[in-house]
């Protein structure tokens, strides 16, 4: 077979991809994948310049989304992506800068940076990939785990309250929240675009189907099952009050895009902050 | 080049250590701080807070020391200098994304003011125990370059100099001061911005197509780009190969992971900085670094007043450590004493290099003060039987 004719050289979002690095790690049935495909068709629409786009990942099977885009793409350590993230963007404030990881990474190891990100108004978008479980190491219980459901380190099930992640970026501070299933590709896709045109701290959560590890231990079938499931569980709620956004084990998904408020970023409040006290002594930074 | 006036503060000023490192900072060209308060280190960022506004670049006080570091890494990815001050538990805390910053050879400077520890230890008094931690306290194998000023006006020059090496090795510097001369105040002189020689980093100018970001150059060292300059690069903290890309096998560890030691190791000559006064005609030598190498001028005094023909070596250099040169040294005196604020670091590298040849005798301080000098001249007297 010439190498044109290969069904990964005909990959419609391959101009997003590094394609000498396809085929990726992810499982088949794992929705981390349709995640990326929908951010690639984010940028497909959005009018940025991709020149000047960083996505920062940690570690986790979605840590690893930095090494397959086809942008300028950091691969860090657990938990340490939004900081990086904060780093990259403050030295180059003309860089859009996405942050793409999993629950663990994210409000698990990094929840401290998280909600001190959202808390500062950093100007960056995160895209967190919410498979309820630590995927990468074999399916062990999370932040994120439903109460019920079982992991390879809650063997007779989950006892601890999960996070509700809009719920924390809200009150943390995010000035965009949203949620949806990874079969919602033109929606995740429209809220990645509309955030990725917004200046402040975004929160997008997207929940997909663990298919090796949290569907097999829990018995919910294989991984476009469960994709269909999640997304025939979920009800569309714009504006819903992201203190009701509980998830129970296999219960009802809320989802929608619930925050979109301005507020000066961290960077416009420096910039306004210190031209106000110092006056023409201070050096306007970034602008 | 020569540094940008804006930063440098040119004068004869009267500074504590800890705010001479911000000054170092600032004239070295470092437009981004990232920090942690901690004691006894947090007055170099209130100095580079107080600062920075009117130079033109940003300081953030991060939520810890894991977001700091963090922070600098992708600062320098975006193009900056960026720098961090700590002490032993925001050090401890640092540890993992400094093998991070090995594994990406991202250029930065993180100024340790030494304190007792372990732990929470003595977060006012001064100790110099973390001599090792610096050099092996990440996991894995790497090696970063690691200075130790003994005055104010050192910890301005030495941190410049932290942040040039650091640009020219791609390799996280380290000014590893201490309390004693964090909070000690003495007369520093800056100089006219067109006097202070600064690095720039090495950049990479060629096809982008042709750009590999971890093939070294003739020197061991690849050059950089940094992200929004169009070349879609790839770097993780995963082996990787020279596009960046991850390989996770035997093959590619064996390639990769040396130059990270190497670039350092070939280069050390370049980049052991020592004082050495009458070496040659010494029978016992004094090595030490930091405050301790105040403290030793004294008891050398003494010993020399006694008649004991003693030399001294400073390390402004600790790591890479200058191993040739203690080896030659070794071979015709009679013994090394090494005083140090910890129970006995540096002294094991002195002693690997004699080999043998003279013994090298430690002189340990627990920390929380500086050693009597009269202690270190008794052993000096008792090196000298």
């Amino acid at each position: 077979m010439k190498k044109e004719d290969r069904l990964e050289a005909k990959n419609p979002i391959e101009g997003f991809l590094r394609m000498d690095r396809i085929p990726h790690i992810w499982c088949p049935g794992c929705g981390i994948g349709t995640v990326v495909t929908s951010f690639a068709e984010a940028l497909k629409k959005s009018k940025i310049d991709l020149d000047k786009l960083s996505v920062v990942s940690g570690i986790g099977c979605t840590g690893r989304v930095a090494g397959y885009v086809k942008l300028d793409s950091f691969h860090t350590t657990h938990g340490r992506a939004v900081p990086f993230a904060t780093g990259l963007k403050l030295a180059n404030p003309e860089l859009k800068v996405v942050v793409f990881s999993g629950d663990g990474d994210i409000v698990g190891i990094g929840g401290n940076h998280f909600i001190h990100a959202a808390r500062r108004n950093m100007d960056i978008l995160i895209i967190c990939v919410n498979n309820f479980n630590y995927a990468m190491t074999g399916g062990q219980v999370a932040a994120t785990t439903p109460i019920g459901a079982n992991a390879s380190t809650a063997p007779y099930g989950n006892f601890e309250f999960p996070f509700s992640l809009p719920y924390l970026a809200e009150a943390s501070g995010a000035t965009y929240v949203a949620r949806w299933t990874a079969l919602h590709l033109r929606r995740v896709a429209k809220s990645i675009q509309e955030a990725l045109d917004k200046r402040g701290f975004s929160f997008i959560e997207v929940i997909t189907p663990c298919v090796t590890l949290y569907a097999r231990r829990n018995r919910l079938g294989d991984g476009l099952n469960l994709l269909k499931y999640y997304y025939e569980k979920s009800e569309i709620q714009h504006g819903a009050d992201t203190r009701t956004l509980d998830i129970s084990f296999q219960g009802k998904l809320i989802v929608g895009k619930f925050v979109d408020k301005e507020k000066p970023t961290f960077l416009d409040a420096m910039n306004q902050h210190m031209t106000k006290i110092l006056g023409d002594k201070y050096v306007r930074y970034g602008e | 080049m020569k540094a940008d006036p804006k930063g440098v503060l040119t004068g004869s000023h009267y500074l504590d250590g800890d705010y001479a490192i911000a000054e170092g900072g600032l004239a070295a060209g470092c437009r981004f701080f990232a920090g942690y308060p901690i004691t006894p280190s947090t007055e170099t960022a209130e100095r580079f807070a107080e600062r920075i506004p009117s130079v033109g670049g940003v300081f953030i006080q991060m939520e810890d020391e894991l977001g700091s570091i963090a922070a600098m890494i992708g600062a320098s990815w975006g193009g900056k200098k960026p720098m961090t001050v700590t002490s032993g538990p925001g050090f401890s805390l640092m540890m993992e994304n400094i093998g991070l910053a090995c594994m990406m050879e991202t250029p930065l400077v993180i100024a340790n003011v030494q304190r007792g520890g372990p732990s929470t230890g003595l977060p006012t008094l001064t100790g110099q125990q973390d001599m090792m931690q610096v050099r092996w306290g990440s996991h894995g194998d790497y090696q970063i370059i690691a200075l130790s000023p003994d005055s104010p006006q050192e910890c301005f020059d030495l941190t410049v100099e932290a942040f040039n090496l650091s640009e020219i090795y791609r390799v996280p510097v380290f000014v590893m001061t201490d309390e004693c001369v964090g909070h000690m105040h003495e007369k520093v002189v800056i100089p006219p911005a067109e006097e202070i020689e600064v690095v720039e980093r090495k950049w990479y100018e060629g096809p982008k197509e042709n750009y590999f970001p971890y093939k070294a150059d003739k020197d061991g060292i690849p050059f950089m780009v940094k992200a929004g300059d169009g070349y879609r690069f790839h770097t993780t903290g995963l082996t990787h190969d020279e596009r960046g890309y991850p390989v996770i096998n035997a093959e590619c560890q064996n390639k990769t992971i040396p130059r990270l030691s190497d670039k350092i190791k070939d280069n050390a000559d370049k980049i052991i900085m020592i004082d050495e006064d009458e070496t040659d005609t010494a029978e016992v030598i004094v090595i030490s670094y930091g405050i301790t190498s105040r403290v030793a001028i004294r008891a050398v005094r003494l010993a020399r007043e006694a008649g004991i023909k003693v030399g001294t070596l400073r390390l402004k250099t600790v790591w890479p450590f200058p191993e040739k040169r203690i080896r030659q040294l070794s071979k015709k005196i009679k013994a090394f004493v090494v005083p140090e604020i910890n129970y006995g670091q540096v002294v094991l590298e002195v002693e690997r290099c004699a080999a043998g040849k003279a013994p090298a005798i430690h002189v340990p301080h627990m920390g929380g003060w500086v050693h009597d000098p009269n202690d270190i001249f008794q052993v000096i007297k008792e090196a000298a039987k």
